[in-house]
């Protein structure tokens, strides 16, 4: 018995360090290859298409691509640069550049040439470090609007236009409250802008939860927050204050969430990440409309039975409107194998030529003018209007776009404010308290 | 199955039946035999002691270490002492999280014992059947994280139907993953149908051990099923039940994949358990030094608690005689 244990454990061990000398094997790259990862299964044939062009530009010189879904990525990236394992370049996002700029992993790519007016304004501003150095190479951007359930809407007897030209205020919500508010229908059919509304047992929301929002309230509450004036630090980059105690910050998202309490906008319990997102409450048919971002484009216009519209984001106090506009850059890691292959693949991936290659896709917008346009007709080819997410960075002077905040310490940010915000949404604590959680946050910045 | 193997025989000394035929050997032979065997020891034991220093002794020792350092894993650690455990003992959110874990493993193992020991008693009792046996054995058969995902979406509030039917019975809804007074309470029974099975085999097992002929003398007695339970079950399958116990309950502390898949830490920290929270602290936000000040903590309190748990259960001595 006993014996039998060893030689098991024996056999296991070894096993172990075969299986793990094997994997650290494969990982190393060749001189002729460069090695890629990205994250977005949708983009893949896109990207796959810009290094087959790229190889036969460059002979010699292959791209290897590799794939794994948004959670795995940054674990395996992490995890890569433990090791020593990291790709020669990867899908690098504004909320994870922080971070990456702190640990020092990144390689400066001042010397690629790259030119901030040759991409969408804002866009290659973003990927600068505080030691400002280039670490990002534009990629692509996106936006976020209002998509809707065409039949509801018919139903309630809204228009396009009148979705389009709404605006709110955090005193009495506007008309964004109004229409969200007819939207709403409960178990009765009595509308919730109707006497005898029952909020208790509401059968259609007007407004799809899409969670607390964490720190950013990207496709949540920062469309009001932005368009009321307030930012996330006191400056546009690498601010050190964040400002989540301000006033109008907390009054908007009191009567964000307030939308809730009122029955309008479905409750905290009613989103799960993965079982029950924004988009999977318009499929279901038990919210009318929600704010999502670009990159879900493919996901509502492809859901079977939904027919579905999209509007700009309302028009605030401030008499505009606002929408994030967040960008993906490429990065190259300090430690690449195969660092001059890898700029010349990120100097391509950057190019007219490439981003043009993937607007024709019609699955994300590529940051370069020309490549935006190859996806706006890519996606107007599949009968899907998209000006809603163009708009805005295409130039409406009545609409502004903002971007992810970038500081330091992003994971603990992170950390702090997803708590905090669930609390205010799930549990109805007090939006006063957000002030002690900027004062924890600002606290860590001035470290 | 060790505990039912005092078979005699196996007991003999290997050396005695030759020593009787060839008489006591000189010295030097039987040093020279000894070398050997200590040989062969150390070549068995050689894997298992070096999978336990790979992976438990040094881990540990750097762990210990890291714990008075600051470190994010890319640049070298920084000594700082004591400051990762005064930090610790100041920051609210720990002890929330032990508070949470606390809780969760009152409700966890509370069911999962009660549980499995009916479940346990039922098969010895009741049936020999080992396809029945199996069958209880099947949950553990999935992955934590299938039965974590599969169990997220039985229980979605608007989607999931175990809500239809909460729905359709004309009660409220329940928000058992995304309210804060439910959803610890949900994640534990999650865990509970996932492991009450192989809990319940190995109080079986435990069982089988305690002779029939002991519940024959008390059926002759006349004494019934319950007190047969009381009086003869749960006394002799103690040391069992202790091991079993002291298991289950460190398993349970270590929740983590549970969580991650269906709450994230949420709503509001309410499922915020102390591995996740380490976790967090770790490869979320690359505090290394941190993360290991608390799971030196963790050690240091499940060290204890199976102290505890093995001195009060006096798990190491049988009442079989």
């Amino acid at each position: 018995m006993r014996i039998r244990t060893l030689a098991a454990l024996t056999g296991a061990l070894a096993l172990s360090l075969v299986t793990g000398c094997g994997q650290s094997d494969s990982v190393g790259s060749g001189s002729g290859t460069v090695t890629y990862w990205l994250w977005d299964a949708n983009q893949l044939p896109a990207y796959q298409a810009c290094a087959k062009d790229f190889e036969r530009q460059n002979p010699g010189l292959k791209v290897r691509i590799t794939q794994m879904g948004w959670a795995d990525y940054w674990t395996k990236l992490t995890a890569s640069f433990i090791a020593g394992t990291e790709p020669d370049v990867f899908t690098d996002h504004i909320q994870k550049f922080g971070q990456f700029a702190d640990l020092d992993v990144l390689e400066p790519l001042d010397d690629l040439g790259i030119d901030d007016s040759a991409y969408q304004e804002g866009l290659a501003a973003n990927w600068t470090g505080q030691d400002g150095r280039r670490y990002g190479a534009p990629k692509d951007w996106d936006t976020v609007a209002l998509f809707y359930n065409r039949k509801m809407v018919e139903e309630a007897g809204l228009t396009a236009e009148q979705l389009n030209s709404l605006s709110w205020n955090p005193e009495d919500g506007g008309s964004f409250e109004k229409a969200i508010a007819h939207l709403t229908v409960d178990q009765n059919g009595r509308r919730g802008d109707e006497p005898g509304f029952d909020k208790d047992n509401v059968k259609v929301y007007g407004l799809a939860t899409g969670g607390a929002g964490d720190g950013d309230g990207q496709t949540t509450w920062s469309p009001f927050t932005a368009s009321a004036g307030w930012h996330y630090t006191d400056k546009a980059r690498w601010g050190t204050e964040y400002q989540y105690g301000d006033r109008t910050f907390q009054q908007v998202i009191d009567w964000y969430f307030g939308l809730a309490e009122k029955g309008y906008l479905a409750p905290f319990t009613d989103y799960t990440d993965g079982a029950n997102p924004a988009s999977a409450q318009l499929a279901s048919g038990k919210a009318a409309a929600s704010f999502d971002g670009a990159w879900m484009i493919s996901t509502y216009y492809g859901t079977k039975g939904l027919d579905v519209g999209t509007a700009l984001t309302p028009t605030g106090p401030t008499g505009k409107r606002a929408t994030m506009m967040n960008g993906l850059a490429d990065s190259i890691t300090k430690n690449a194998d195969n660092k001059s292959g890898a700029r010349k693949w990120v100097k391509y991936l950057a190019s007219d030529e490439c981003q043009r290659t993937v607007g024709r896709y019609g699955i994300v917008f590529p940051a370069t003018p020309e490549g935006t346009r190859a996806a706006v007709a890519a996606y107007e080819k599949k009968g899907i209007d998209v000006s809603a997410f163009t708009e805005p960075v295409t130039g409406r002077r009545d609409s502004l776009t903002f971007s992810f905040p970038v500081t330091d310490y992003a994971a603990d940010v992170y950390a702090l404010m997803r708590p905090a915000m669930q609390d205010v949404y799930a549990n109805g604590a007090p939006v006063s308290d957000l002030s002690r959680t900027n004062d924890q946050i600002n606290l860590i910045l001035g470290q | 199955m060790t505990i039912a193997s005092s078979s005699p025989p196996s007991r003999l000394p290997l050396g005695s039946a030759r020593e009787a035929r060839t008489g006591p050997r000189p010295n030097r032979a039987r040093a020279r035999e000894s070398g050997g065997d200590g040989r062969l020891a150390a070549l068995f034991l050689a894997p298992a002691l070096l999978g336990f220093v790979v992976f438990l002794l040094w881990p540990t020792l750097r762990g210990v270490y890291l714990s008075f350092t600051r470190f994010n894993l890319l640049t070298p650690a920084e000594w700082v002492g004591l400051d990762n455990y005064v930090r610790m003992v100041n920051d609210p959110i720990f002890w929330d999280s032990l508070t949470v874990t606390v809780e969760y493993v009152v409700i966890n193992i509370g069911v999962q014992t009660a549980a499995a020991l009916a479940i346990a008693v039922l098969l010895q009792r009741l049936t020999q059947s080992a396809m029945l046996r199996g069958i209880v054995l099947t949950p553990y058969l999935m992955s934590n994280v299938v039965a974590g995902i599969v169990w997220l979406w039985l229980l979605d509030t608007q989607l999931g139907i175990g809500n239809e039917i909460v729905a359709a019975l004309g009660a409220d809804r329940i928000p058992f993953l995304a309210d804060e007074t439910w959803a610890i309470p949900t994640i534990a029974l999650i865990n509970v149908w996932r492991h009450v099975g192989y809990t319940a085999l190995l109080l079986f097992a435990g069982l089988q051990a305690i002779p029939n002929d002991m519940y024959e003398a008390a059926r002759v007695d006349g004494a019934s099923e319950w007190r047969m339970f009381r009086r003869i079950t749960l006394p002799l399958l103690r040391p069992v039940l202790a091991v079993v116990l002291i298991m289950t309950v460190i398993g349970s502390f270590q929740v983590f994949d549970t969580v991650t898949v269906t709450t994230a830490g949420g709503p509001a920290n309410a499922t915020n358990v102390l591995q996740y929270y380490i976790y967090g602290a770790a490869f979320g936000r690359f505090q290394f030094g941190y993360a290991s000040a608390m799971s030196v903590a963790l050690l240091v309190v499940l060290s204890a608690i199976t102290f505890l748990q093995y001195r009060l259960t006096r798990a190491g001595r049988s009442d079989l005689g």
